[in-house]
């Protein structure tokens, strides 16, 4: 029952950071992939064993997990308004551990062959430690503050990961964005969070999410533009979620992001940092689900869906690898969203909920390996082109088939991972809502079908000559394929509804063979139609090209987001706001500010000539202030 | 204690010393003539200690140690003036108060 211990499974990639980030110029690179991977080990392990403790020898209350705190007071305002520190175990909490734990170790591992050589090896390390203790600190935070505040963590380690190679002006660039759109969606996340507090009095999300709380049954008390203050609330942290998440519009930061390198991509940009946005709606739950009727989770579901089918659109497009991935990402993240905002609370009305949390886990899996298989291709190849790329097959087999495993484990295709979150995602959908369904099920066969587009592209294909014959990558990195190859066929074995459940308690969830056959059949046709198109060159795609005509145009140029972006600053807010306001700056305040500068300098050069340079001046005004004060004092004291 | 001298005569005396001293610190435009008119603050105020010392607490000796303590403090701040004065004469070739206001601002 005691799990204060958990606060160790953070403070190890602490200590980790602490130690490689203090001495990074002395500890020798060989040195630091160690303490790095062995930090990671003992994190992981520890996540391993909080889930065996957890699941099977804490006893069940009335068939319900419970949900276990240990925490201290760090900031009090009144007696129920106060910031804590502290753990909380609860059966999502132990599923992103181990998810987090688990992909950073192997990425730990990977990177020790990916990072080989490079001058800031150790530097690299020391951020992956900061990157995985504020993440686990994210996953055990005990309320909405303390998520806050290793929200910020996570988001400041994404951006030195993504700057990480900072001679480039495009991985600054894309730093800098990433930082300031995940920062300007995180604004509204801390609105949404004081408001929270002023009008419930409490950050706890024990308190909060008490579906019989007086939290959640006096949601109506006060309102604001016809919604409850705490459907704006809920509305403002999904915002912040969102950023964090990529969901559409603040998406534009994620495929520039790429601009990192490749274990950090599968690391932060695909398995963990941006789930958190689902992870916070999934933590927040029962207050989406039960005030005003689920208003917000609405708005969660409409925006997760139209993110994915949106991403799924500009994925088939793109060229470069990486982009195709993380589009493929916002896609499935944009599924977990629709899936937690489709769901119900009670027994198997939560599946989608369930669902949501499964699609996470798996979807960590085989994400994480497709970005690092394609990382094994890239360090092969040297360029992250699919033009340049072509029959690897050849070269990289083991690259190939766990590529591979990860290309069906996405496309649903049974019995690999995807197959079985997706399928509980669709049959969720199927129950809330027609056209979400659709949604759904176009996106299942579109991911099916530019994930083999970028298979077959990549190791089928036309004959690429190669500058230097590519070759299979080091066993450091071969090993963590492999590993996540064999999570992504046996992690749908999982029964994730005995453990993870909207309102903890466990159900069982039985496969819905009418709907299961429906999205394999889709993907299969996705995947038999990229086998058409790419398997051998053929010329039908330019032909789909030019069928689509502008619209292609557009999906290549990402609908034109970044453009609107840059219209929106450039255009709009620079010439409208922020020219009036800096000129505000300029002659009004900086000049009043000068103005007490140059009266200064002028009223001493008028007084200064009271200075004679005379020491005998000097003298004679000493003297008579003594005597002055001498007469003073003994008028006073005559008496 | 002085027979037939009062204490009010010796401080009229030390009184006259004292701002003979002042006097001349501020209208002396020669630097040792300052400094001299410094040494006659000084006295007057050492024969002020021991002259108190002597006619209020016969039986003590505190003043006359005083005296000797601020005779030889005097004696060291007068070497370090006249080394001084001399730096300042090898600089500018004057030792006259009017040449020495280059410290202004």
């Amino acid at each position: 029952m005691n799990f204060s211990y958990t606060i160790l499974i953070p403070l190890i990639p602490f200590v980790v950071f602490l130690i490689l980030g203090l001495n990074h110029k002395r500890i020798k690179p060989a040195v630091s992939g160690y303490i790095g991977v062995f930090g990671l080990m003992a994190s992981a392990f520890l996540s391993y064993f909080t889930a065996y403790k957890y699941f099977f020898t804490v006893p069940k209350i009335d068939g319900i997990y419970q949900q276990i705190t240990h925490k201290t007071v760090w900031m009090n305002f009144t007696d129920t308004l106060h910031i804590d520190m502290g753990v909380l175990i609860d059966p999502i909490s132990i599923m992103m551990l181990i998810v987090v734990t688990t992909i950073s170790l192997l990425v730990h591992i990977y990177s020790r062959g990916y990072m080989k050589g490079d001058p800031g090896y150790t530097k690299f390390f020391a951020f992956l430690g900061l990157f995985t203790f504020s993440m686990l600190g994210l996953v055990l935070a005990t309320n909405l503050f303390q998520i806050y505040i290793f929200w910020e963590l996570v988001g400041v380690s994404s951006f030195l990961l993504i700057g990480y190679y900072y001679t480039k002006p495009s991985a600054i660039i894309a730093a800098k964005k990433a930082f300031i759109v995940t920062r300007f969606a995180d604004l509204f996340f801390l609105i949404g969070i004081i408001t929270i507090g002023f009008y419930t009095g409490t950050f706890d999300f024990e308190t909060l999410n008490d579906p019989t709380g007086e939290v959640i049954t006096n949601w109506a008390s006060t309102s604001f533009m016809g919604l409850s203050v705490l459907t704006w609330a809920l509305i403002l942290i999904f915002i912040g979620g969102a950023g964090k998440s990529a969901m559409f519009p603040l998406h534009i930061w994620l495929p520039d992001a790429m601009e990192g390198p490749t274990p950090v991509s599968a690391l932060i940009h695909a398995a963990t940092m941006v789930v958190a946005g689902v992870y916070l709606v999934a933590r927040l739950f029962p207050m989406y689900y039960f005030i005003e009727d689920g208003f917000a989770l609405n708005i969660v579901a409409y925006v997760g869906g139209f993110s994915s089918l949106f991403a799924a659109i500009i994925a088939i497009t793109q060229k470069d690898i990486k982009r195709v991935l993380a589009f493929s990402t916002m896609s499935q993240i944009g599924y977990m969203m629709m899936a937690l905002g489709v769901s119900g609370y009670d027994g198997h009305e939560g599946v989608g909920y369930m669902a949501s949390m499964f699609h996470l886990f798996t979807h960590s899996m085989f994400k994480a390996l497709l970005f690092l298989g394609a990382g094994s291709v890239i360090h092969a190849v040297h360029s992250n082109m699919m033009g340049d790329m072509g029959n690897l097959k050849k070269y990289m087999p083991i690259t190939n088939i766990t590529f591979l495993i990860a290309a069906f484990a996405i496309a649903g295709v049974p019995p690999f991972a995807g197959f079985w979150s997706k399928d509980e995602i669709l049959v969720a959908a199927f129950e809330y809502s027609k056209p979400l369904y659709a949604v759904g099920l176009i996106v299942a066969g579109l991911t099916a079908f530019y994930m083999f587009r970028l298979y077959f592209s990549i190791f089928h294909g036309k004959k690429t000559a190669y500058k230097h014959t590519p070759h299979e990558a080091p066993a450091s990195m071969t090993f963590p394929l492999l590993f996540l190859a064999v999570m992504s066929v046996v992690a749908g074995f999982i029964p994730f509804s005995n453990f993870v459940t909207a309102n903890k308690e466990p159900f069982e969830a039985h496969l819905n063979y009418p709907l299961a056959a429906i999205a394999v059949a889709t993907g299969l046709i996705g995947i038999i139609l990229a086998y058409v198109f790419y398997k051998n060159p053929t010329e039908y795609p330019a032909k789909c090209r030019k069928a689509f005509g502008s619209f292609y145009k557009w999906a290549y140029a990402k609908f034109y987001m970044d453009e609107l972006y840059f219209f929106v600053t450039r255009k709009i807010i620079f010439n409208c706001v922020s020219q009036p306001i800096a000129w505000f700056d300029k002659n009004v305040i900086d000049a009043f500010m000068e103005g007490i500068g140059s009266g200064t300098l002028k009223a001493s050069e008028k007084t200064k000539k009271m200075q004679s340079g005379y020491f005998q001046d000097y003298a004679m005004a000493f003297v008579g202030g003594v005597v002055v004060i001498s007469i003073v004092l003994i008028y006073i004291f005559k008496n | 204690m002085i027979l037939g001298v009062s204490i009010y005569e010796i401080l009229s005396l030390t009184t006259i010393l004292f701002f003979i001293g002042i006097y001349g610190f501020f209208t002396r435009k020669n630097l040792i003539s300052v400094l001299m008119s410094i040494e006659l603050i000084l006295n007057a105020t050492v024969i002020n200690f021991v002259v108190i010392n002597k006619y209020m607490f016969p039986e003590k000796l505190e003043g006359a140690i005083f005296g000797i303590f601020i005779i030889a403090v005097a004696a060291a701040e007068t070497a370090l003036a006249i080394a001084i004065i001399i730096n300042l004469y090898r600089q500018i070739t004057s030792v006259e108060v009017d040449d020495t206001t280059t410290l202004k601002y």
